[in-house]
């Protein structure tokens, strides 16, 4: 089982990470104490690895910095799902093999619940049955599931290109 | 070339890079022309080069920018560290087009040493990168590992965006710029009113360089992939746009947004969104401790001239630090020359090294708890510019000197 971390709308990047605990600030070996150091105090504290944030519309907006997502997957989150996100957030993600995933359970899901995440079936089990989440094109699962764009590329020798890559 | 007609500025620039005709929509892997990477994200990006790409050599350093921007001078020993690392990988890789702290602001330095040209594909690993469609390249931002892959093989991929058009009518009346256009669309539109989407800007082949930039660079703050305006005045007598770069007729648009700028007044962003926005007049028992001018939003000669009009032989209210930080070194040397710079600071305002300044909260200006600043950058989150507790509102060049004098957030037009 997983725990929910339910979020709002319009979450942007100096939230998940903010710009003075850059691992350019800081170190890289603190990434992980950081995420939603100020917005959520309690986040890095006790979140466990395979987690998933449920959040509002417009996640990972702002800044290209990547190790907001970067920070993320360092404490183990499993999956963000969220009606829409931000462009390069959701391409930061992809790259790093953070599966995102794009629908709206703000008010189906509680803060704190227990879920059981199936990646490989794109599903999600509740206490109240299963929510299947919307799976993802075959190209960018392939992206996830090989550990990311640059082990994509190192296994390939090419970058993903849609349906047919 | 071999495209037809009915494509917006993207689909003209993504079918010439593709060389087939692109539209909306599909996915298509491009060669770039030009990256940019700075101080802040460059360590990321050469960790990923060399430890798991093992790319020993760029695919082309010529094509590459490094800048030196976000913490410059160097605040602590971490980021000096994290400075020498970039310094040294720049020079073994034989990149040319390294400028060190207080250059300027990274999109500034690209735009001024013309790296970026019309028509072409630029990456930057900075959300603010959308800045190139001021000259009409399409430029957008990307993460570390985006970047690291187009270093290394030159290429990325992209979808093609839709368009939303920005259809603007009249001109500016007194003391409203560039910004308060911005600032309005992120009020009307919201912060992902154009997510995945170029933003095309029409109707403003009167507007110079300078503005077309910030409102390229504020397209990202719509969630925008990219911001473009066709080349006309300033822009053609400065840069070569290529001939097949125009306005088609039929081109189709997600979206067409019409904005009258007789009837548009100074706007401002109220924390912790940049699309809290209001117009400045109905913000005036808000007071200021600081007042920030600069940044690559609104830290040009003619932001820092429109600040000096308002500030010539004033000075600034008490209790109010105003902190004034040029976009780049050769701005900075021409407000020297033509007396901007000396008004600002005869009327009290503190100087910083041209660069990012405190805009992400680092340094040369970071707010402490309870602090409100009115800020010419282009966030306002919370904690973006220092303490969670601090405030930051957002708004023009006027804005910030109007607000700069009376201590408390003022509409120039009522001075």
């Amino acid at each position: 089982m997983a725990r929910v971390w339910l979020f709002g709308d319009n979450v942007d990047t100096d939230q998940i990470l903010p710009g003075r605990y850059a691992p350019y600030m800081t170190s890289e070996a603190d990434l992980g104490k950081y995420p939603f150091i100020e917005a959520r105090p309690e986040f890095a504290a006790q979140v466990e690895p395979g987690d998933v944030i449920v959040a509002g519309g417009n996640f990972g907006c702002g800044s290209s910095r990547e190790y907001a997502p970067r920070a993320l997957k360092v404490v183990g989150v499993a999956a963000i799902i969220a009606p829409s996100f931000a462009r390069i957030f959701f391409r930061n993600a992809l790259n790093l093999g953070l599966p995102l995933f794009q629908v709206d359970l703000t008010c189906v899901l509680r803060d704190g619940q227990q879920v059981t995440l199936d990646l490989a079936s794109s599903a999600l089990a509740t206490e109240t049955g299963p929510i299947r989440l919307p799976a993802p094109p075959e190209w960018l699962r392939r992206v996830w599931e090989e550990g990311g764009i640059v082990e994509y590329y190192r296994r390939h020798g090419k970058l993903p290109l849609g349906d047919e890559g | 070339m071999t495209w037809g007609q009915g494509l917006t500025l993207s689909e003209q620039i993504l079918s010439h890079a593709a060389g087939r005709e692109v539209r909306a929509g599909e996915l298509i892997i491009v060669e770039v022309d030009r990256c940019m990477t700075h101080d802040s994200l460059a360590p990321e990006v050469i960790d990923v080069l060399r430890g798991q790409l093992h790319a020993d050599r760029l695919c082309d350093p010529d094509r590459v920018a490094v800048i030196i921007d976000h913490v410059a001078p160097a605040s602590s020993v971490a980021t000096a560290n994290a400075q020498v690392l970039v310094r040294r990988w720049a020079a073994e890789q034989g990149i040319t087009h390294f400028f060190d702290a207080g250059s300027g602001v990274c999109h500034q330095v690209m735009i001024e040493q013309a790296l970026v040209q019309p028509g072409q594909i630029v990456l930057g690993i900075d959300s603010h990168s959308t800045a190139y469609g001021a000259v009409c390249a399409f430029g957008t931002g990307v993460g570390s590992r985006d970047m690291a892959l187009a270093l290394a093989s030159g290429r990325t991929w992209l979808r093609v965006p839709e368009t939303l058009r920005v259809l603007v009518h009249g001109s500016f009346r007194p003391w409203v710029s560039a910004k308060d256009l911005s600032l309005y669309l992120c009020g009307k539109l919201g912060l992902d009113g154009a997510t995945y989407q170029a933003v095309e800007f029409q109707g403003v082949e009167w507007l110079g360089l300078d503005g077309r930039i910030t409102l390229c660079s504020m397209s990202t703050e719509l969630g925008a992939k990219a911001g473009l305006i066709l080349p006309s005045g300033e822009v053609l007598e400065k840069f070569d746009s290529p001939d097949w770069l125009a306005h088609h007729e039929g081109a189709s648009y997600a979206r067409t947004v019409h904005v009258n700028l007789e009837a548009l007044p100074s706007q401002v962003a109220v924390p912790p969104e940049v699309d809290h926005v209001r117009p400045a007049a109905e913000l005036h028992d808000v007071q200021v401790d600081q007042v920030f001018i600069g940044t690559c939003t609104n830290g040009r000669l003619s932001d820092l001239r429109a600040a000096a009009r308002i500030l010539a032989g004033e000075k600034v209210a008490r209790g109010v630090r105003m902190l004034v930080i040029p976009a780049s070194h050769r701005i900075l040397v021409e407000a020297i020359a033509d007396g901007t710079m000396t008004a600002l600071l005869e009327a009290g305002a503190t100087l910083g090294t041209p660069g990012c300044g405190p805009c992400i909260g680092r340094h040369m200006g970071v707010l402490g708890a309870g602090e409100v600043c009115l800020s010419t950058a282009n966030r306002n989150f919370r904690g973006r510019m220092g303490s969670p507790e601090s405030l930051v509102y957002l708004a023009s060049p006027e804005v910030a000197a109007a607000t700069a004098l009376t201590g408390t957030i003022t509409d120039p037009a009522s001075l």
